[in-house]
């Protein structure tokens, strides 16, 4: 067994027990810090996979990002989590009856006959001055340029969703009115009384 | 060296261990949202492998899209999800029968 099979699947084995971790945790805190776990390990496969940018970009967006935003998110609500776990147990039967025909069905499939190393010979790692980077830059702004911006769009349009959505106005909240503040005249703030001079 | 057919193997027991995840917590919408996310990562596997051991790179920028719609879809999720909890004050998704559905 080579090193890189080795960290295979050490990476493989700590990706799925934090997976089995996240399902099954009682406490939504705990699952989404597992989730950070699984990207974390799903990262170093894509790098065993040649694919250093994604991996990079999977640590930083996934773990700096959208995991922060679930914690965000979690820690904001107060949830009941005793009434959420019912049923737990009584729908385990039927999801691992489901798992096990899905998993049975994509190992006929995907298993070493069709995918294995006689079919699909392993490319030799590339070259030390291969930049994956680059690479994919140029794919993507050459090839993919339309799609590239019709992503910024859904980003843009995500972005104004998820704001306009939470934006509440509340009656208690004191907001400036700048037309209000521009319109107003000396004769509304200033009242100039006249009264005679006073002896210290 | 290592297969194609146990990258793929990877990425199908994550999937499959999410679609449990979707079974046994149906009532908690943020576990489900976490479920969601753990397939799509389970999908960009498949892409990954594929770029790899065909030594094509479109197969990274089709994850590069996938990952950028993801982040859209949690964004919006959560933003739903706290609306919701503000009107509801749970996130149970069996209450939420109001379009009988």
């Amino acid at each position: 067994m080579t090193f890189q099979h080795f960290l295979f699947y050490l990476f493989t084995f700590f990706a799925v027990g934090a997976a089995l971790m996240v399902i099954t945790r009682r406490n939504p805190v705990h699952s989404a810090l597992f989730l950070v776990l699984v990207f974390f390990n799903v990262a170093g496969l894509w790098m065993l996979a040649e694919a250093e940018f994604l991996a990079l970009a999977l640590v930083l967006v996934y773990v700096g990002a959208v995991m922060v935003l679930f914690l965000f998110v979690i820690m904001m609500l107060d949830v009941d989590l005793a009434a959420l776990r019912a049923g737990f147990i009584r729908h385990l039967p039927l999801g691992l009856l489901v798992a096990a025909i899905l998993f049975v069905e994509m190992i006929v499939v995907l298993g070493p006959a069709h995918f294995g190393l006689s079919v699909y010979v392993a490319p030799d790692p590339a070259p030390a001055d291969y930049n994956n980077t680059a690479a994919l830059g140029l794919s993507l702004f050459r090839e993919h340029l339309y799609a590239l911006e019709v992503a910024a769009v859904i980003l843009l349009v995500a972005m104004i969703a998820a704001i306009g959505l939470t934006l509440r106005k509340r009656p208690e909240t004191k907001r400036q009115v700048v037309s209000h503040q521009h319109r107003v005249k000396k004769e509304d703030r200033l009242r100039i009384i006249k009264m005679a001079a006073e002896e210290k | 060296m290592i297969s194609l057919s146990e990258y793929l193997l990877v990425g199908a027991l994550l999937f499959v261990i999410s679609v449990v995840g979707i079974f046994i917590n149906r009532k908690n919408l943020l576990i489900l949202l976490m479920c969601i996310e753990l397939m799509l990562l389970a999908v960009n596997i498949n892409f990954v492998a594929f770029s790899h051991f065909l030594g094509d790179v479109t197969g990274q920028v089709f994850v590069f899209f996938v990952l950028t719609v993801a982040a859209a879809e949690a964004a919006i999720g959560l933003a739903i999800l706290i609306v919701l909890f503000r009107n509801r004050r749970s996130i149970d998704v069996d209450e939420l029968d109001t379009l009988k559905g």
